[in-house]
């Protein structure tokens, strides 16, 4: 019988992390995410494994680019005025090919902003984020459990096509505790002896990791190849959950994250209320379930779209649906997270 | 027939692409060299930086990675703790390392970490095409300086070695020089000092090299040694600033 554990989510993803085999995480201290960060200076060096706390965000995420291309599995955290300074790391991770796992418990912004739960880095978590031709998958949990079960996926993904893959959690996951349950295994490390710095099997020539290609053409080729991945990723890796869809409603609700846990009890009370209304949860923001959300859509009156910010996904969520019906958006910023009495009520008026 | 000269193991058979004169190509052969003569080139991981150097992942006969502008102390700490049996340098020039990589310079040297850091320093930016560098003098003419660095207005040349020796925990520090063959056969010592050290796992290791620019300096080759060794060998003296093995040695004395 697996033993169930009350864990904060920044706690349970770390531990989830040294489980699948991460033993190396570099990271820089940012409130909401300071947990996590402590947890690994308190567990690492009991396993064996590095934790260094870096000068800063930008040091940090040039060490997982180290270690990353050792081919070992690696690691930071950070919360979103840090996620910002890391970009140009996850631009030459991203674009030397290397498999790595980055999250991001998200905090009000821009700016400084505050340290309260927003959804407000979803354009720069699905659109690459830093600068270049780029993207990298990004995992959106909802729960304490699903963020801790995204470690060993993120690092399978990372592993599978050789790029960065993103948690995009926020400061309520981060800091909420809820029961965890920890697999008995987890997915073995693929070997990287073929490309890795430091690492051959039998030596023909040596290793080279580099981001600079001076010729066009090059360039050009080296970019198709990075999006003959993301196809890829794309066709093997879209991931959604879908609510209250068998009610057949005549209204969507499209959220994701720490909004999306709302959205369920908004439903629920709804439903005793008589009106029935959907929920499609996009666990994968990037690649974004374009498709399936369009079926979801088919025959709904509209799809309105819950964040917490004044409205990222909801342009995913237009491209999706191109046009099969209108959209509403519903969303707070500030770091202000809807109660589920509150967006019942406002969601029950749109439907009327 | 006895061979008296060769090309080092330590570098591939690339043509190097550095202007005329540039002291580039001595520095990459003494590190070639050092490696061969250590036998660790199958154990060594070299980072590039960005600038003239940042080709060098296609110059050096051992696993290469080009990193980030400023972050090769940062991208060598997490290779040297994920590898930590690999002998790990960098190769930087006077703005990766001493404007934009500062912060990872310090941080990494103060941490001890076990790397290798080569610092070509020029006084000048060289792939960009000549702009002021920390490290530039006072009244030195750059494509950014165009009236002569004005030390009131943007400082003064930046001494990185006795910066880092105000650290407590670096290995070794020295500046040598490679403007003639007595200086570069004294650099060599350091650089392979240095990556012995690194075998060793005593930490870090940092060796700055003066050196020129006859393109951004607008200087025939010869006249920008002499004019690097008439000015700016007083700016940068040569020597040790860190040896924490002679410390230790004369500790226990």
């Amino acid at each position: 019988m697996t033993e169930k554990i009350l864990m904060k989510g920044n706690e349970a993803v770390a531990e989830a992390a040294i489980r699948a085999g991460c033993r190396h995480y570099f990271a820089y201290p940012i409130t909401p995410q300071s947990e996590l960060i402590e947890y690994m200076a308190k567990k690492m060096p009991k396993v064996g494994g590095t934790f260094l706390q870096a000068e800063s965000e930008v040091a940090a995420i040039n060490m997982v680019l180290g270690a990353a291309a050792c081919g070992v599995r690696t690691m930071t955290s950070s919360s979103s005025p840090g996620i910002s300074l890391k970009q140009e790391g996850i631009s030459y991770i991203a674009a030397s090919r290397l498999p790595a796992v980055i999250v991001n418990v998200q905090r009000g912004g821009p700016g400084l902003g505050n340290i309260a739960p927003m959804q407000c880095d979803y354009f720069q978590a699905t659109r690459g984020g830093g600068h270049g031709d780029y993207y990298t998958p990004v995992l959106s949990p909802s729960t304490v459990q699903e963020f801790a079960d995204m470690a060993p996926l993120a690092f399978e993904i990372a592993e599978r096509y050789r790029t960065p893959v993103l948690i995009l959690a926020d400061g309520m996951l981060g800091q909420m505790m809820e029961p965890v349950v920890f697999p008995e295994s987890y997915p073995p490390q693929r070997d990287p002896s073929d490309w890795a710095l430091g690492c051959h099997k039998d030596r023909k020539e040596n290793h080279i990791i580099n981001t600079l290609f001076i010729d066009p053409n090059l360039l050009d080729s080296k970019t198709r190849i990075l999006f003959e991945v993301y196809e890829e990723i794309k066709k093997n890796e879209v991931r959604f959950e879908t609510y209250n869809l068998e009610s057949r409603p005549k209204i969507l609700v499209a959220s994701t994250g720490t909004a999306a846990r709302v959205v369920k009890s908004a439903i629920d009370a709804l439903k005793e209320q008589g009106v029935e209304m959907g929920l499609f949860r996009p666990i994968t923001l990037w690649p974004f379930p374009y498709d399936a959300l369009h079926q979801a859509a088919a025959g709904v009156d509209k799809v309105i779209t819950v964040e917490l910010n004044m409205g990222q996904m909801e342009q995913d969520v237009r491209l999706a649906l191109n046009g099969l019906c209108p959209t509403e958006f519903v969303g707070k910023a500030g770091g202000l997270v809807f109660t589920p009495e509150e967006l019942a009520d406002i969601l029950r008026k749109k439907a009327s | 027939m006895k061979i008296v000269a060769k090309r080092t193991a330590g570098l591939t058979d690339a043509r190097l692409h550095y202007c005329p004169g540039c002291l580039h190509g001595v520095a990459h052969r003494i590190i070639g060299e050092a490696m061969e003569e250590l036998s660790i080139i199958d154990r060594t991981i070299g980072i590039a930086p960005v600038g003239c150097a940042v080709f060098a992942y296609n110059f050096f006969s051992c696993d290469m990675i080009q990193v980030p502008h400023g972050r090769a102390p940062a991208v060598a700490t997490g290779i040297r703790r994920a590898r930590p049996d690999c002998v790990v340098f960098t190769y930087q020039g006077d703005g990766d390392l001493a404007a934009i990589g500062t912060a990872e310079t310090v941080h990494a040297a103060n941490r001890n970490e076990n790397i290798s850091v080569f610092f070509i320093n020029n006084a000048v930016y060289g792939m960009t095409g000549g702009q002021m560098a920390p490290t530039t003098l006072a009244n030195m003419k750059a494509t950014t300086a165009p009236y002569g660095r004005d030390v009131e207005d943007t400082g003064g040349p930046m001494r990185v070695c006795e910066l880092l020796a105000s650290l407590e925990k670096p290995y070794f520090i020295t500046r040598v020089s490679l403007l003639s063959p007595k200086d570069i056969l004294k650099a060599k010592k350091a650089v392979k000092r240095a990556l012995a050290g690194n075998m060793e796992k005593k930490g870090f290791h940092f060796v700055e090299m003066i050196s020129t620019c006859p393109t951004n300096w607008g200087m025939e080759p010869l006249k920008a040694r002499q004019w690097a060794r008439e000015s700016m060998i007083p700016v940068f003296p040569l020597g040790v600033f860190k040896d924490r093995e002679a410390e230790e040695k004369e500790a226990a004395s």
